[in-house]
């Protein structure tokens, strides 16, 4: 016994043993388990387990399914473009103009207060706001802005965007806000040194160097926009769809086989995404 | 490379922050041309009447005047100096020759001519080979070098270098100092060195400005700082001294000038209680009756015909001409 933990190949994989585990039983098999279920069979009333394409075969056949595809891709850039703009805008100006730090975690905490509810209850809180007689609308009328409500405020592309945009800023602004902060502060003085300007220091120092934080920031946003099922089927009023809708669609009809081979495919399509993405920056430093 | 030589000069230049005051109202002219040290401890506020020559610091009052301009209220490009941070700040994501040629690029200079004008300032501190490195995988003399570069390559009248050797090893410390000396004159321009090492100071600069408690202890050639130093605080701080306190005043006394001779034969009795052995010299701790300690520092030779051990009585002895009067 003392021989074999002696051998230190086989300490190591003894510590690595608990997260195997748990990465096994918790990840890898259910993974593997929608991938088996993917290519069973399924009729009006019976699910039967088989080794057919035909899921994938009516995925790939349907237009419906580039339709909605190309939807979910739609929402995740328009998301993306935003929570971007936005995230960088919070997260630079926490770091390169809040001067104490207290006041930067002050800031900081302040950003994640709406964290403090659920998903769904800063999802629902938006319908009032936004319905046809809802503040917005009577805000607007009685400035005199607008004559008649406004119907695409509410059960739209836009409130689908504006909720995506106020769920998911903040996964935006951690990231970047923490790698700016690692930026070396005499860096801006030796760019300032050097003659150049604020957007000159931003274009040439500042951005380039936080592009690992905004690389992390966009993988977050984007998977989570593209898993996403609940804020679309609310805020579209279940006028719009993207692929989480469509796989719940099929699991309440319980054809669990279509669902899951729209599943691969949808995690295929992310992992490509972060592929790619990949590919452009090296946030391995950031880890 | 030929640069117009300007004189650097402080009037009254005072750096506040809230109530505490940095810098208080510092006046100093320093000649052009010339490798000048601003030494003291830190806090003494050598490192903020630097900053505020570079203009990374705002002037609370007075001015600094480079040439005939008055350069206190210009951004820091605008104002004929360059800094070499203490780290050298080295853009992390820019190769040698970009980092290099940084400046020129803010400038609208376009590509092929920055690249050739970041490659003379490459020769010019021995890197060319590097060029395409990034900072991350040069060794730390290498990124000194680089850092230097990048501010030579503005065409400074003044190089402004903050404790520039602070984060080299002790081997490489010297050698570069070395270097810092030879380009120096090699260029003509002032370089205004800040750093808390008196050696370092000693070693390269034509003038020492001592600085404590926001202001000018003592400024002026480094022989004559080392050996007259005008107060307690610059003769401690540029070491090799001792303090005595005689009938007469304060004195400052090199330890090298202090002699040991019997008992009651000295100047000043004393009770031996350390000897050191350093090589060339012994050093020697003596408590006096006062209860001063006074080091002596005895050629090897010497100490060694006599020698003395901890606990022997002794007379010191010196030449009255080698006392410097302090003023407090």
């Amino acid at each position: 016994m003392e021989k074999i933990l002696a051998n230190r190949a086989i300490g190591g994989w003894l510590m690595a043993l608990p997260l195997v585990v748990v990465l096994v039983l918790f990840l890898v098999l259910p993974i593997i388990l929608i991938v088996v279920v993917s290519f069973w069979q399924a009729t009006e009333f019976s699910i039967i387990p088989a080794f057919v394409w035909e899921n994938y075969e009516f995925l790939f056949g349907s237009p419906v399914t580039y339709r909605v595809f190309l939807n979910t891709f739609k929402y995740a850039a328009i998301t993306w473009a935003l929570t971007l703009g936005i995230g960088f805008t919070v997260a630079y100006f926490l770091a390169f103009h809040i001067r104490t730090q207290t006041w930067q975690i002050a800031l900081f905490l302040l950003c994640t207060i709406p964290f403090w509810t659920s998903n769904i209850i800063r999802m629902i809180s938006w319908i009032p706001f936004l319905g046809r007689n809802g503040i917005a609308n009577s805000a607007l009328m009685s400035w005199g802005v607008i004559d008649a409500p406004l119907e695409w405020l509410l059960f739209s592309d836009f409130a689908v965007i504006l909720a995506f945009v106020h769920l998911y800023t903040l996964f935006m602004v951690v990231p970047i806000f923490n790698t700016m902060m690692r930026i070396d502060k005499s860096l801006i003085e030796a760019a300032r040194d050097a003659g150049a300007s604020g957007v000159q220091i931003l274009w040439n120092v500042i951005i380039p160097l936080t592009k690992p934080g905004i690389m992390i920031g966009t993988i977050f946003v984007v998977t989570l926009v593209m898993g996403d099922f609940i804020t679309v089927r609310f805020m579209s009023g279940s006028q719009s769809a993207n692929v989480g809708r469509l796989i719940s669609n099929d699991i309440s009809l319980l054809a669990y086989p279509s669902a899951a081979a729209t599943a691969v495919i949808l995690l295929l399509t992310v992992l490509i995404v972060i592929g790619i993405l990949l590919r452009f920056v090296d946030i391995r430093k950031e880890l | 490379m030929t640069t117009a030589k300007a004189d650097l000069e402080l009037v009254s230049v005072t750096k506040r922050y809230g109530k505490t005051v940095a810098v208080n109202a510092v006046s100093h002219h320093f000649r052009p041309g010339s490798y000048t040290c601003l030494l003291g401890p830190s806090g003494c506020g050598k490192s903020s009447t630097l900053r505020m020559i570079a203009g990374h610091e705002s002037v609370s009052d007075g001015s600094i005047l480079l040439g005939a301009r008055d350069i206190s209220n210009l951004p820091p490009a605008k104002r004929g100096t360059a800094m070499m941070f203490q780290n050298y700040a080295l853009f992390p994501h820019l190769s040698v020759t970009e980092n290099v040629a940084f400046s020129l690029k803010m400038k609208g200079v376009d590509a092929p001519t920055r690249r050739k004008a970041a490659g003379e300032m490459l020769e010019l501190v021995d890197l060319t080979p590097l060029g395409d490195r990034l900072p991350d995988q040069l060794s730390g003399g290498q990124q000194q070098r680089v850092a230097l570069a990048r501010a030579l390559i503005t065409r400074p009248q003044v190089l402004l270098l903050d404790e520039p050797l602070s984060a080299l090893d002790p081997f490489l410390r010297i050698r570069m100092r070395a270097e810092l000396r030879k380009l120096q004159q090699e260029l003509g321009i002032s370089f205004l060195h800040v750093t808390h090492g008196q050696d370092e100071a000693l070693a390269l600069a034509d003038e020492i400005v001592v600085m404590n408690n926001a202001v000018i202890e003592q400024a002026g050639p480094a022989r004559q700082v080392f050996n007259a130093p005008r107060t307690e605080f610059v003769a401690r701080f540029m070491g090799g001294h001792n303090v005595l306190a005689l009938t007469e005043g304060h004195f400052a006394i090199r330890t090298d000038a202090i002699g040991l001779a019997p008992a009651t034969a000295g100047k000043l009795d004393a009770q031996i209680t350390a000897v050191e052995y350093q090589g060339t010299h012994v050093s020697v701790t003596a408590r006096t009756i006062g209860d001063q300690d006074v080091t002596a520092l005895v050629a090897e030779r010497a100490f060694f015909e006599h020698p003395n051990n901890p606990g022997d009585r002794v007379g010191l002895t010196w030449e009255d001409q080698d006392l410097h009067h302090l003023t407090t």
